[in-house]
């Protein structure tokens, strides 16, 4: 491999996916003792759940002639039953019936990729099962913590993954996509700084003595009726390969020290994101929205979601546009500028795992399917 | 997980031959297209026996960090099909026509605790599992079986990586696996993976299949290469195709067959898939059924074998001795 590409982040548009990493494949909720199909990072999986509650996720692909195991039935306390010709794999992948045979062939096996249940998610590792250590599972502790509260939905993206990531990473579009929610001039006035680590990069943006915008107004509100001044307004958005980012983001009264750490006049929010690849150009968007105040109130928890559905629903509108876009211009490059660094930051770390793995290249030379 | 049973040919240069016991070489192979070998995987080379390409199959026991070397380990077999005794005739610089490496023993990561039991040759197939346990820490003990000190290949290797973890039992001492103790010891959270003569697998076998333990998590590699008795030279009648076949002992019956144009189905070729099942119409002499595909049950019924690995012996008690001439099957063939 060619080292002096990481020397320059490239802009490659259509980003490969790392495979030694856990992406989330479903919701806890999903995965049920009825098997389901859903495709991670270009692998379409069965997922169902054992007697004892336990993920799996097998190849949706029978041993014997590739018919999808998710069209069949869980059997005894582990097993799923091909639907064709009635051949049964246990969760580890291997064949435990052969209903017209006295034996069973002891190659007959599927791939059996490692499956946790954490954060309300149940997350997947496809690539080298000896380096899948569930410890490496991006925190995203506000997902069902006793002091939290909220929910969210997922988004199929028709949009390679990165897309999502550089457009979660730099919230300066706010102001123009989400203009009637949460977007305002200050985002893209204020500074912002960002640090980066091996495995994660944080933009920090502090929007000083303004006036909120009406979906901050509103969940003020629900704290502090009747607030009508200005408040200091926060976005600190954390990146933890490869797609998982965690927004903490709120306003607070204007001067009670919010931005030196007292959130206490203020109401705080984390918007949970996670974005496993589906293919090149399709991805899994799951997100959450997650309050640490008026756990009690059911209303709230929908009105913050629909509320976020509604923005999240204009980044997918653009989004899909984007990679239409990108499509239909293949000899026109991308082109950086001062508010991508969060984002370029993420390129460098995606392109460092990549190149671990052997699959920093072109999607030509990767075989990507178009 | 690619599908790496899908054979794809490369060049292999020898680029060291050592002895790693006796009657043992260390082979290591250079692939000009390098492709990685997970745990438990084998490739497929082409030897000249007897001024004919043969195909022979052999475990990859490690492997170069930057993927180029694989090291195998080679039995001298005497009185096999040929194939270990054309390996161990090759030469540093020699090319040979290899596959990368196929994977139909895999290791599964994740079980709370594993046994790997290795019997002689069949330590090659379990070594690289052993590493990746020792790598990821997980909890494993690896039982390695021989004749004596001299016939055990890379025990000191086995012994540095895994110290505690490795125990030894040779014959010369008296001292054997206790089979049975071993398995009532074990519950259903344990995945035993064995390699070694078919006598030592049987009995591991056997006594797993009675106990309550769950079938899959006892794992071996099929390559069908050894039986209960030694190859012999024996004679295949089709009656109804007119056709009469010596079958010598470096080759299978369908080997035979095919080369005798009869036309034949395969598949695994190493008794896993059934397919290359022929039906018996009389027999003089006694199966040596080398395959997994039948059950015991019908294994006695004699009626049909899997061609691609099974042998005729001659006289019922499997003793070449007692017999004259060489044994004869008739059969039937799809
Ligand atoms: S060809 Fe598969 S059992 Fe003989």
């Amino acid at each position: 491999m060619v080292a002096q590409n990481l020397g320059s982040t490239t802009t490659t548009k259509i980003t490969n996916y790392p495979l030694n990493a856990w992406y989330v494949a479903a919701w806890d909720y999903e995965v049920t003792r009825k098997p389901m199909s859903r495709t991670i990072a270009d692998r379409p999986l069965a997922l169902y759940r054992t007697e004892d509650g336990k993920p799996v996720a097998l190849a949706d692909a029978c041993w014997h002639r590739l018919a999808p195991l998710s069209m069949g039935k869980v059997v005894g306390k582990d097993g799923i039953q091909c639907p064709y010709h009635g051949i049964v794999f246990n969760a580890a992948g291997r064949c435990i019936s052969m209903p017209a045979q006295e034996t069973v062939n002891p190659s007959a096996t599927v791939p059996s990729f490692p499956a946790v249940q954490r954060h309300r998610y149940v997350w997947v590792w496809l690539g080298d099962p000896t380096l899948a250590d569930p410890d490496t599972i991006p925190n995203m502790f506000q997902m069902d913590h006793p002091e939290w509260t909220g929910d969210g939905r997922t988004i199929h993206a028709d949009c390679n993954y990165q897309l999502i990531v550089d457009n979660l990473m730099d919230l300066t579009h706010e102001e123009f996509v989400h203009g009637s929610s949460i977007g305002q001039a200050e985002l893209s006035e204020s500074d912002f700084t960002t640090t980066h680590d091996d495995t994660s990069v944080t933009v920090t943006r502090w929007m000083k003595g303004i006036y909120p915008p009406p979906f901050w107004k509103k969940n003020l509100h629900d704290v502090f009726p009747g607030y009508e001044g200005k408040v200091d307004r926060w976005q600190i958005i954390r990146f933890e390969a490869p797609g998982t980012i965690c927004i903490d983001v709120g306003v607070a009264k204007a001067d009670t020290g919010a931005p030196e750490g007292d959130r206490s006049q203020g109401v705080n929010a984390f918007v949970m994101n996670t974005i496993s690849p589906e293919s090149s150009k399709t991805s899994h968007y799951f997100w959450s929205i997650q309050r640490n105040y008026r756990l009690e109130s059911q209303t709230i928890t929908t009105q913050m979601r629909e509320g976020v559905h509604g923005v999240f629903g204009e980044d997918e509108v653009m989004l899909r546009a984007q990679q239409r876009a990108i499509d239909a211009n293949p000899d026109y490059e991308f082109y950086n500028i001062n508010i991508d660094a969060g984002g370029m930051w993420v390129r460098r770390l995606l392109e460092r795992q990549l190149l671990k793995e052997g699959r920093l290249g072109t999607k030509q030379e990767e075989g990507w399917t178009e | 997980m690619a599908a790496t049973n899908i054979e794809i040919w490369q060049q292999g240069e020898i680029i060291e031959i050592s002895q790693a016991a006796n009657d043992i070489k260390k082979i290591v192979i250079r692939q000009s297209n390098p492709a990685k070998a997970d745990p438990g995987s084998h490739i497929d080379l082409m030897v000249n026996v007897d001024g004919e390409m043969v195909r022979r199959s052999y475990s990859v026991a490690s492997q170069s960090e930057d993927l180029r070397d694989l090291t195998l380990g080679v039995f001298l077999v005497p009185n096999s099909r040929g194939g270990s005794i054309a390996v161990h005739e090759l030469a540093v610089g020699d090319q040979l026509d290899i596959t990368q490496p196929l994977q139909n023993f895999p290791l599964r990561v994740g079980a709370e605790r594993y046994v790997l039991i290795a019997g002689g040759i069949g330590v090659t197939a379990i070594m690289a599992m052993a590493a990746v346990l020792k790598r990821i820490g997980a909890n494993y003990t690896l039982m390695y079986a021989a004749r004596s000190k001299e016939a055990m290949a890379f025990r000191e290797e086995l012994q540095a990586i895994h110290g505690d973890n490795l125990q030894i039992f040779l014959d010369e001492d008296k001292n054997f696996i206790q089979i049975p103790e071993l398995i009532a010891s074990l519950d259903d959270n344990t995945e035993l993976y064995i390699c070694g003569p078919i006598r030592l697998m049987d009995a591991v076998r056997r006594i797993w299949l009675e106990s309550e333990l769950e079938n899959t998590n006892l794992r071996f590699e099929t390559f069908g290469a050894s039986g209960w008795y030694d190859p012999e030279e024996f004679i295949v009648r089709i009656p109804a195709k007119n056709v009469e076949v010596l079958v010598g002992k470096q080759h299978s019956m369908l080997e035979a067959l095919e080369a005798a144009g009869v036309d034949m189905l395969s598949d695994c070729r190493k008794g896993e898939c059934g397919l290359c099942e022929v039906r018996v119409l009389s027999l003089n002499g006694r199966v040596d059924h080398r395959d997994v595909f039948y059950s015991e049950r019908q294994k006695e019924q004699n009626e049909k074998i899997s061609c691609c690995v099974s042998r005729i012996v001659t006289s019922e008690s499997g003793l070449a001795a007692d017999a004259s001439g060489p044994a004869v099957v008739e059969i039937v063939t799809t």
